[in-house]
């Protein structure tokens, strides 16, 4: 008697019943989008990691340990803390997916050091992400956000914020190097990552708005305030971190102007007006190209010449519009 | 100065973007059930960017129904497209797909919900656009 009255029934998934489009749209780019390191020829690397100096390696190796070390919260802490906040079914399955190829960023960037690297080396840089301070107090800010009990919205917040803008100054070295021709297939697999991760900012930021939108102006307004605040202390240790790795070599403003333009489109995905104005995100357009080769600016509002160029004329019948 | 004629999905992107522009505006609808809007006058279309890994399926359905419609799409005069330059190759491929598929020019492409920087371009863009459309209607 006790059990009929107390016990729901546990529920099984039925993804042809669905409360939030987004969900399945979501799910199936993320699972079209599936890949794993053994997919890129990233010993076709390994002679041009021999053309660099000592010290740039080293800094190769250490902002890929820090970007392994945020991969490694993502996949254990940050995704599983937000399934028990989920709306629907068919959110926690999503949540599944990006938790599981969170292990396989992870996983990646061993797959470079396995490749291009010494065992001493990688052991080294291990130890130093373990013992950077800058690096530890990003992670651990997120983390305080993922603990059991704290609020929902605000654990969205720190996940977008993780997501879509504290891995970019790790990213932004592999990108350099690819836009110098140097480590291009170790680019071409960081930019699957960076593609997932753009999704993950997107999803999770849909997901916090949706949420936020039922919300008092009041409690929202706290929200944004929090949001505002957590960037604002992030972005103060990503400076520093920034200028420890990159000093070295001269590229420190040129990493920091990609932190903002990323930072940015962190806070658009929650639904926020960007922080940094405009001339303080001007990216070098080196690393732009980088990041979406192919696809220079050819359109008519930004072009220099007063002509455009259109698409050859393509005869279409009604029936064949299927793009 | 010509229409505008815009799909956002329910993440909102592309009418934040179309909000700043502070033009009037046409949206297609997110469900299939809901009306279409029928413009009258020549437009450029703003569209957001769904694309796999591969490129598929970019352009969103809806947007898709909307220009099947011969009549919609005689009216149409250029395309803005919106994405996220981390899709690498596919960015805002969406535009492209548009401009080729109807020989239209390919205007614009911002990311997101844009900058400050893509409302000021867009707006000036469509001013001179559509003052050349005006001189050669002429």
């Amino acid at each position: 008697m006790k059990d009929q009255v107390l016990r729901t029934p546990l529920r099984a998934i039925n993804w042809n019943r669905l409360d939030d489009e987004k969900d399945l749209e979501v799910w199936n780019r993320l699972t079209v989008n599936f890949w794993l390191p053994e997919k890129v020829p990233l010993s076709n690397d390994v002679q041009s990691w021999a053309t660099l100096r000592p010290e740039e390696r080293e800094l190769t190796i250490r902002v890929f340990t820090g970007l392994t070390l945020l991969d490694t919260v993502q996949n254990t802490i940050g995704a599983p803390s937000m399934m028990p906040d989920a709306q629907t079914p068919h959110e926690e399955a999503v949540l599944s997916n990006i938790s599981f190829m969170e292990a396989v960023h992870a996983r990646s960037y061993s797959s470079i050091f396995s490749t291009l690297c010494m065992t001493k080396e990688v052991d080294e840089a291990f130890r130093w992400s373990e013992e950077n301070p800058h690096l530890q107090a990003k992670a651990r800010l997120i983390l305080d956000e993922y603990k059991a009990g704290s609020d929902p919205l605000k654990r969205k917040i720190a996940s977008v914020f993780l997501e879509s803008f504290l891995f970019y100054s790790g990213f932004y070295l592999p990108m350099y190097w690819s836009s110098r021709a140097k480590l291009t297939n170790t680019a071409d697999l960081i930019r699957l990552i960076i593609r997932d991760e753009a999704v993950h900012g997107y999803y999770i930021g849909y997901k916090f708005q949706r949420a936020a939108e039922k919300l008092s102006a009041e409690k929202q307004q706290e929200l944004k305030d929090f949001a505002f605040a957590l960037i604002f202390d992030l972005y103060d240790i990503e400076q520093k971190y920034t200028a420890e790795l990159y000093d070295g070599i001269g590229l420190t403003e040129d990493v920091k102007a990609f932190l903002h333009y990323n930072a940015n489109k962190a806070l658009q995905n929650l639904g926020y007006e960007a922080l940094f104005p405009p001339a303080a995100c001007e990216v070098n357009p080196a690393i732009m190209a980088a990041l979406s080769p192919d696809s220079e600016n050819h359109d008519f509002f930004s072009g220099s010449g007063s002509s455009y160029v259109i698409g050859k004329a393509v005869a279409t019948e009604d029936e064949d519009w299927d793009f | 100065m010509g229409g505008l004629v815009y799909f956002s999905s329910a993440s909102g992107n592309t009418a934040r973007f179309v909000a700043r522009l502070n033009l009037e505006a046409a949206r297609i609808p997110i469900s299939p059930s809901d009306e279409m809007p029928e413009p009258a006058t020549p437009y450029v279309l703003i569209c957001p960017t769904y694309a796999d890994g591969e490129g598929r399926g970019a352009v969103p359905k809806q947007v898709i129904h909307f220009l099947n419609d011969a009549t919609r799409r005689k009216l149409l005069r250029g395309v803005i497209a919106g994405g996220n330059r981390n899709f690498g190759t596919t960015f805002a491929l969406a535009g492209k797909v548009i401009s080729d598929k109807c020989n239209v020019p390919l205007l614009y492409r911002f990311e997101l919900a844009g900058t400050e920087t893509d409302i000021a371009r867009v707006l000036a863009g469509l001013d001179k656009f559509w003052g050349t459309e005006c001189l050669t209607m002429a």
